[in-house]
C-alpha cells in the first residue's frame, strides 16, 4: 500500500499527487514512467514520473480524468492509499544520459501540449539544474486547463505559453509558436497576459533572435505529438516523443504497447518510451489506442451512473 | 475365473477422473478436471507395482518420492503422504494438474507398456488437495543459519527455490515485479487448469509458512539494482527467476492491427486482471472468431479462454496435428469443448479494414519435408495456396523471448544470442559470483516442473556456494 502524502487541483479534472514509495523515489529518472493500480479490482495503469523527492521518498504525478479508473483516482485524498505503485519503469531520457559538454552543444527545444507539460518538467528540471539553457513551448486548449506555470517560471528557462483559444500567451498551437521562434516572427506576434491585455511578443520574450533548434523534445497527447514531429521534419529538428501507448504489465510482458518505429518493432516499456519521433507511424499509434475506446466509456457510464446506465447494449449483460 | 485374473484386468486400466461435461464447462472458468475422491484415489494407488527400481522417479525434475507417496494413499495414511511429497516438491497441488506426466513420470511407468500407467499426476493432486483441505501444511523444524538469499520472481521457479533453502534454514526474501506472486501461476494459466483462489493462494501461502517474504511491486533491474541487493541490502546471494519476457510475433504485414493481440496480454488479462468478470477494471477484448496462431500449451490456454468468453474459435498451426507441442490432455480437452484445428497452413498476412480493425487473416498451406535436427518434420508452404478466413480477433501464442530487463540493467551478467542468462549446468551460477540463475530466463519457454526443478538446483548451488564461503 502505498500513501497519498499530497494532492493538488492542478486544474478542471486535473490532479497532481506525492505518494510515498521510497525505493521507486531512490532511482527515479526523467523521461521514466510507473504504474499505479488504486485497489484489488482496478486496472494497471502508466502515468509518467513528474517529480521524485529522494530524501523524502516520494514520486509525484499527475492525473487527468479521463475514464473510470482514472475518475476514482482522482477521488482519492491525501492519507488514502493506492494498492500498487510500481516502478520507475522504462528508460530514461536521453538528454540524461548525455554529459555536460554533449548538452552544451544543444540548442533545446521543449513542445509540450496540454498534460505533456508535466512529462516534460522532470527533464528540464534537470537540466536547469545542469546549468543548461533551453526554450519551453507549452501549449494548452485554453486558460482553464494551464497547468505548472509556475513550476517552470521557476526553471528560469525561456517559456512560451500558448492556448489554442487565445486565451492566454501566444496564439496556438505549440506548432504557431514553434514556427514563429525559428522565422524570428514571435518578437510581432501578439501575446495576451493573464489581465486579458494583448501586448506584442517583444514585451514578453529575453531575445528576437531567429532560434536554430538542433534537438526538440515532444510530448503531449498522439495527434500533438504528429503534428509537432510534421512541423520539425519540415524545419529540420531531430525530435524525441515520449509515447503512452496501451500496457498491461510494463515489464515487457505483454506486447500491448508494441508500436513500429521505422521498420522495427517496439515495446514502449522496454525500448521506450522515448524514440525518435520523426521514425513513428502515428496515424497507427492512434487507432491502436483507440482500440479499447467502447470497453472504457462503458466502463466510465457505469460508474457514473451505476445499474441505471444499461441501455440495451447487449454488452454487459444489462 | 480366479482371483488373480480379475486383478490384472483391473490394473491395465486407470481410474477414470471425472470431469465437468464439455459442452457445460465450455461456458465457464471452473475447474475442468474434479479430480479423483478418497475411493479413486485408493483404488488407483492400489495399482502401483512398487517396482524395485522406480523408473518413475528418474522421469520426475524435480525427483518426487512417488511410490512411497503413493504407498501412503493405498494405505489411507494422507497426510503421510504429503509429508513424503514435500520431501522434494513445494507446490504439489499446481503440479498435479499442470505438469506433463505423460511425457514424464507416467512415461517410464512399467504399467505403461501393456496398459496404462498409474495416474500419477491425478494421485499427487489428490493428496494437495487433501491435504489442503484437511489442514495439513508443510511444517518442518528449521534452524535459521543467520545467512540470506533474495529471489527474483515469484513464479515456480522461484517458489521451489525459496522453499529449499527456507527449509535449509536461510532467510529469503522473494522480489515480485507484479501486484500478485505466482508468476505464470498467476498470470499465464487459466482458471480452469489452475484455480486461482483454492490452488495457486494457499500453495504460496504454504511457501511463506516457512518464514519466506514475498515483496510485490519490485523489479529488480528497475526498482533496485542486483549490485545494491548485494551491497546495500546485504543478501549474501540472489536466484534469478525473472521468467519469461517479451512475446514473439510472426512480422507479417497488419501485425499491429486493432485485435492482434500476443498471449501473454489476452491471458494475462483474462488470469492476472481479470478483465471477463464485470466487477474488474481490466477491459479484455473478445471476438466473436478468434484465430490463435501456435500449438504449445500457451496456444490451447488462449484458445480454450476465448471459446470460454463466447467466441468461435480456431487453432492454427503450421505442422500436422501430430507435432503439436501441447500437452495431449489439453489438445484432447480443446477438441472436446469444441476449438477447431486448422492444421498444416500458417499467416503470412493480417487483414485490416478502414479503421486498422482486423478482417480476416491471409493463410498459406503447409507440407511436411524432412526431419530437422531435432526430428521433428519441417514446414514448406505450398506456393500459390493462399487462402483468408475471416475473423474479428488474433492470438498470437508464439513462445517468448527471455525479460531484458534484468540482464540489460545487470553489468557483467553474460547472456546468449537469444537473451538466456548463461549458467553453470551443475551450480547454476551466472558469469556473476554469487549469482545464479533459472526458468525460462536460464532457458527460455519451457514448463512449470522444468523451472521447479531449476529452482532446486539453485537452491542446492546456492546452498554449496554458501557454506563454503
Amino acid at each position: 500500500m502505498y500513501k497519498i502524502i499530497k494532492k493538488r487541483n492542478l486544474a478542471y479534472k486535473l490532479c497532481l499527487y506525492e505518494i510515498e514509495n521510497e525505493r521507486l523515489a531512490r532511482v527515479a529518472m526523467p523521461g521514466q514512467f510507473l504504474i499505479v493500480k488504486i485497489d484489488d479490482k482496478g486496472e494497471r495503469i502508466p502515468l509518467t514520473i513528474c517529480d521524485y523527492d529522494r530524501d523524502a521518498g516520494t514520486v509525484t504525478i499527475v492525473v487527468q480524468e479521463v475514464g473510470a479508473t482514472t475518475k476514482k483516482m482522482n477521488e482519492l485524498n491525501v492519507g488514502d492509499y493506492l494498492q500498487d505503485v510500481v516502478g520507475p519503469l522504462g528508460n530514461e531520457s536521453d538528454l540524461i544520459s548525455m554529459n555536460k559538454d554533449e548538452l552544451k552543444d544543444k540548442k533545446i527545444v521543449f513542445i509540450a501540449g496540454g498534460l505533456g507539460s508535466a512529462p516534460v518538467y522532470p527533464q528540464a528540471k534537470y537540466l536547469s539544474s545542469q546549468g543548461i539553457d533551453f526554450d519551453v513551448i507549452l501549449g494548452y486548449k485554453n486558460k482553464d486547463v494551464l497547468i505548472l506555470e509556475k513550476e517552470y517560471r521557476d526553471l528560469k528557462c525561456n517559456l512560451y505559453v500558448c492556448t489554442d483559444d487565445e486565451s492566454y500567451g501566444f496564439k496556438g498551437p505549440v506548432t504557431n509558436v514553434l514556427k514563429l521562434l525559428c522565422s524570428g516572427k514571435i518578437a510581432d506576434a501578439d501575446y495576451k497576459d493573464t489581465n486579458g491585455k494583448v501586448v506584442k511578443g517583444k514585451e514578453v520574450i529575453k531575445s528576437s533572435d531567429k532560434k536554430k533548434y538542433n534537438h526538440a523534445v515532444a510530448i503531449g497527447s498522439a495527434v500533438m505529438m504528429k503534428f509537432a514531429c510534421i512541423t520539425t521534419k519540415e524545419l529540420g529538428i531531430p525530435t524525441v516523443v515520449s509515447m503512452n501507448t496501451l500496457m498491461v504489465d510494463g515489464t515487457g510482458m505483454c506486447g500491448a504497447c508494441r508500436l513500429m518505429v521505422g521498420d522495427d518493432l517496439k515495446f514502449c516499456c522496454i525500448d521506450g518510451p522515448e524514440f525518435d519521433g520523426h521514425k513513428i507511424d502515428f496515424d497507427s499509434v492512434i487507432k491502436r489506442q483507440a482500440q479499447y475506446k467502447d470497453e472504457e466509456s462503458r466502463a466510465l457510464l457505469k460508474l457514473n451512473e451505476g445499474n441505471t446506465h444499461h441501455g440495451g447494449c447487449g454488452n454487459c449483460g444489462g | 475365473m480366479g482371483d488373480a485374473e480379475i486383478v490384472v484386468a483391473k490394473m491395465a486400466e486407470r481410474v477414470k477422473v471425472r470431469e465437468q461435461d464439455a459442452k457445460v464447462r465450455a461456458t465457464n472458468f471452473d475447474e475442468v478436471c474434479l479430480g479423483y475422491n478418497e475411493e479413486e484415489a485408493v483404488l488407483e494407488a492400489s495399482r502401483c507395482l512398487h517396482c524395485k527400481n522406480p523408473l518413475c522417479v528418474t522421469g520426475c525434475p524435480v525427483g518426487l518420492h512417488i511410490p512411497e507417496f503413493i504407498e501412503e494413499i493405498k494405505n489411507r495414511r494422507f497426510k503421510d503422504a504429503i509429508n513424503e511429497i514435500h520431501k522434494s516438491s513445494s507446490l504439489p497441488a499446481v503440479c498435479g494438474r499442470v505438469c506433463p506426466q505423460e511425457t514424464q513420470c507416467e512415461a517410464k511407468c512399467v504399467l505403461g507398456i501393456k496398459g496404462e500407467a498409474v495416474s500419477i499426476g491425478k494421485l499427487e493432486r489428490f493428496v494437495a488437495d487433501y491435504a489442503r483441505e484437511h489442514g495439513s501444511s508443510d511444517e518442518v523444524p528449521i534452524t535459521k543459519n543467520g545467512k540470506r538469499v533474495a529471489v527474483v520472481g515469484s513464479g515456480p521457479a522461484g517458489l521451489s527455490c525459496a522453499t529449499d533453502l527456507a527449509k535449509l534454514g536461510y532467510e529469503v526474501t522473494i522480489f515480485e515485479a507484479l501486484h500478485t506472486a505466482g508468476g505464470v501461476l498467476t498470470y499465464g494459466i487459466p482458471e480452469f487448469r489452475l484455480p486461482k483462489e483454492k490452488v495457486v493462494i494457499p500453495e504460496i501461502e504454504n511457501v511463506k509458512k516457512l518464514g519466506v517474504k514475498i515483496e510485490t511491486n519490485v523489479i529488480v533491474g528497475k526498482t533496485i539494482s542486483i549490485d545494491n541487493l548485494l551491497n546495500e541490502e546485504k543478501f549474501d546471494a540472489i536466484f534469478i527467476a525473472s521468467g519469461a519476457g517479451l512475446p514473439m510475433f510472426m512480422h507479417i504485414p497488419g501485425e499491429n492491427s486493432n485485435g492482434v493481440f500476443s498471449a501473454n496480454e489476452f491471458l494475462t488479462r483474462a488470469n492476472l486482471m481479470k478483465g471477463f468478470r464485470d466487477d474488474y477494471d481490466t477491459p479484455i477484448k473478445v471476438g466473436k472468431k478468434v484465430i490463435v496462431v501456435g500449438g504449445g500449451n500457451v496456444a490451447m490456454d488462449a484458445s480454450r479462454t476465448a471459446l470460454r468468453l463466447g467466441a468461435e474459435t480456431h487453432i492454427v498451426y503450421r505442422r500436422s496435428e501430430k507435432e503439436l507441442p501441447a500437452r495431449t490432455e489439453e489438445v484432447h480437452h480443446a477438441k472436446e469443448e469444441g476449438i477447431i484445428f486448422d492444421t498444416l497452413c500458417n499467416p503470412v498476412e493480417i487483414v485490416a479494414d478502414e479503421n486498422d480493425n482486423v478482417r480476416a487473416v491471409k493463410l498459406i498451406k503447409m507440407e511436411l519435408g524432412e526431419p530437422d535436427e531435432r526430428g521433428r518434420r519441417k514446414p514448406i508452404e505450398i506456393k500459390g495456396s493462399e487462402f483468408e478466413i475471416e475473423c474479428d480477433m488474433v492470438i498470437m501464442a508464439l513462445g517468448t523471448t527471455p525479460n531484458p530487463m534484468l540482464s540489460k540493467n545487470t553489468k557483467g551478467l553474460m547472456t546468449d544470442k537469444k537473451g538466456c542468462i548463461l549458467h553453470d549446468d551443475e551450480t547454476t551460477e551466472t558469469s556473476l559470483k554469487g549469482i545464479f540463475v533459472g526458468g525460462d530466463a536460464a532457458i527460455g519457454s519451457a514448463t512449470v516442473i522444468l523451472a521447479m526443478g531449476a529452482g532446486k538446483k539453485a537452491a542446492m548451488g546456492i546452498h554449496k556456494y554458501l557454506t563454503n564461503k
